[in-house]
């Protein structure tokens, strides 16, 4: 219990003094993390919305596939990105291992059937009749797509938030690609676990307050911006 | 309204990055370490000096001996600075690296409980560890193909014991902070560098048993990954930075590492000597 309270004083210390490195360290978990997640959306929510409204060859494999993809395990993600970028593996030349980029690609990765599978079930569950009713009234292809977004954004910023919520508390995937290079690479996850292995459990559970602090304060937002959609 | 200000808020905070990553090329330099020289906290101490002098910016990636010499092996990293002189030799006679240099040594330790149900204080290594096999305690293994992992599997050859299997024998399959901590909280024994020991102390409940001689000695080289077998090595960053760890200011440097926090210094620098 002492290292709780210890680690509370801790992260209340660092936040106060402003410490350079845990500022940097939080900061680049925002950048990384968001980045990740605004490409996830850009890509997840129409993929998820043309899966839900058309019918072809092959739907029901591919939305086994989302839903597989849902739960892929972060650390096999970060094999496969690892072995891709590394320095003779096959998008080697392009000398993208142990940067930024290289975690948002995992991340994204990780977060992107999240985002399309969420939007996916949150489009299909829109009342069909309110699918007719708007064809019926005269709404183009795009409009058709943009209002049926809307009437499931609900279901969409769930998507959203949980796609986040994936990639902000992942590890494994950000310490292979990565590297937790000091300055560069590091996060609040994979900063706290290099500074458990090191046995200074003060810190680590400083960092892990930090973590749990901006990943709530980032998440009550969305939900504020979900539950007011409500009416 | 509120949600286009987040928007922009975000898209701010992300787009600040992008700025960062485009700064002008910053020689990168590819450290392959293990994670006991990382966390002892002297690469903390010294990469500051060697990329302000150099203009390299390294980049440690600390991981298990096996790993950090698969990647040599591969020529994922520039150069390797690791404390297993066995396998590293294979990498040598390999020809997969050169400039292979002895940079320094600490020693290992056996710690166990300080109530000692083994009777291991005071006797050699290995007779230290027949002394665990044979009683009820558990020993703690890394079983991580890391050097501490290789050393502990050498000094069970040295006992002519096979260990693994046994009842009372342990692979933690991490790192030597995470296995310090298993040890303690098991009452078990462990065989440990003495640095993590030292910086960890405070947390365990564990004593040193046996320390010292021959088969205790932990020995550091550091080597560049071959520019002539794999192209896409920093061969001039490597170069310099194994240059660096044998030059004598920073192995002064090495010598006095510890000194303030621990009252005992961590490394003996060695550049220089015959194994």
């Amino acid at each position: 219990m002492g290292v709780i309270a210890d680690g509370f004083k801790e992260a209340f210390r660092l936040l106060v003094t402003l410490n350079d490195e845990v500022l940097g360290i939080t900061l680049r978990t925002i950048q990384v993390s968001g980045a990740s997640t605004l490409i996830s959306v850009l890509l997840g929510i129409p993929a998820g919305t043309v899966v839900a409204l058309n019918r072809f060859f092959g739907r029901g494999f591919l939305i086994n596939l989302i839903n597989f993809g849902m739960g892929l395990a972060p650390v096999v993600v970060g094999l496969a990105v690892w072995l891709c970028f590394s320095r003779y593996g096959p998008m080697g030349m392009l000398d993208l291992l142990y940067t930024p980029t290289a975690m948002v690609v995992a991340q994204t990765i990780i977060a992107f059937p999240v985002v399309t599978g969420l939007t996916l079930a949150a489009i299909q569950s829109v009342n069909p009749k309110m699918r007719l009713q708007m064809l019926g009234l005269g709404a183009t292809r795009g409009q058709y797509f943009l209002l049926l977004i809307w009437e499931g954004r609900l279901g969409i910023l769930a998507a959203i938030i949980a796609g986040f919520g994936r990639v902000i508390s992942e590890v494994g995937a950000s310490m292979m690609v990565g590297g937790n290079v000091r300055g560069y690479t590091r996060v609040l996850t994979t900063a706290t676990v290099m500074e458990i292995g090191k046995g200074r459990f003060e810190l680590a559970t400083a960092l892990s307050i930090l973590l749990l602090l901006l990943n709530f304060f980032i998440v009550s937002v969305m939900s504020h911006l979900q539950q007011r959609g409500k009416n | 309204m509120i949600v286009s200000l987040i928007f922009a808020l975000a898209l701010g905070l992300i787009l600040s990055w992008a700025g960062e990553t485009a700064e002008p090329a910053m020689k990168d330099l590819i450290l392959a370490t293990t994670t006991s020289t990382q966390d002892s906290g002297l690469l903390d101490a010294l990469l500051p000096l060697f990329e302000k002098e150099t203009g390299y910016r390294v980049k440690t990636i600390a991981v298990g001996t096996g790993q950090s010499l698969a990647m040599a092996a591969k020529g994922a990293a520039d150069v390797v600075l690791c404390h297993d002189p066995e396998s590293e030799k294979n990498l040598v006679d390999a020809g997969a690296v050169i400039n292979y240099q002895l940079v320094m040594h600490n020693d290992y330790l056996i710690v166990g409980p300080p109530d000692d149900p083994a009777g291991v204080k005071g006797k050699s290594s290995v007779e230290a560890l027949k002394a665990v096999m044979a009683g009820e305690s558990f020993f703690i293994s890394r079983g991580d193909d890391s050097g501490t992992n290789k050393k502990e599997l050498s000094l069970w050859k040295q006992a002519d014991l096979i260990p693994s299997g046994r009842k009372n024998y342990l692979e933690s399959g991490q790192g030597m902070g995470a296995t310090l901590q298993m040890a303690s909280e098991k009452r078990a024994y462990t065989l440990t560098d003495r640095g993590t020991y030292l910086s960890q102390k405070g947390h365990l409940k564990l004593e040193v048993l046996s320390e010292g001689g021959k088969s205790l000695l932990n020995i550091y080289h550091v080597m560049q990954v071959n520019p002539e077998k794999f192209d896409r090595v920093n061969a001039k960053g490597a170069k310099a930075f194994v240059e660096f760890l044998i030059a004598t200011q920073t192995q002064k440097m090495i010598g006095e590492f510890g000194r303030g926090k621990f009252g005992q210094s961590l490394f003996s620098p060695d550049a220089g000597k015959s194994m």
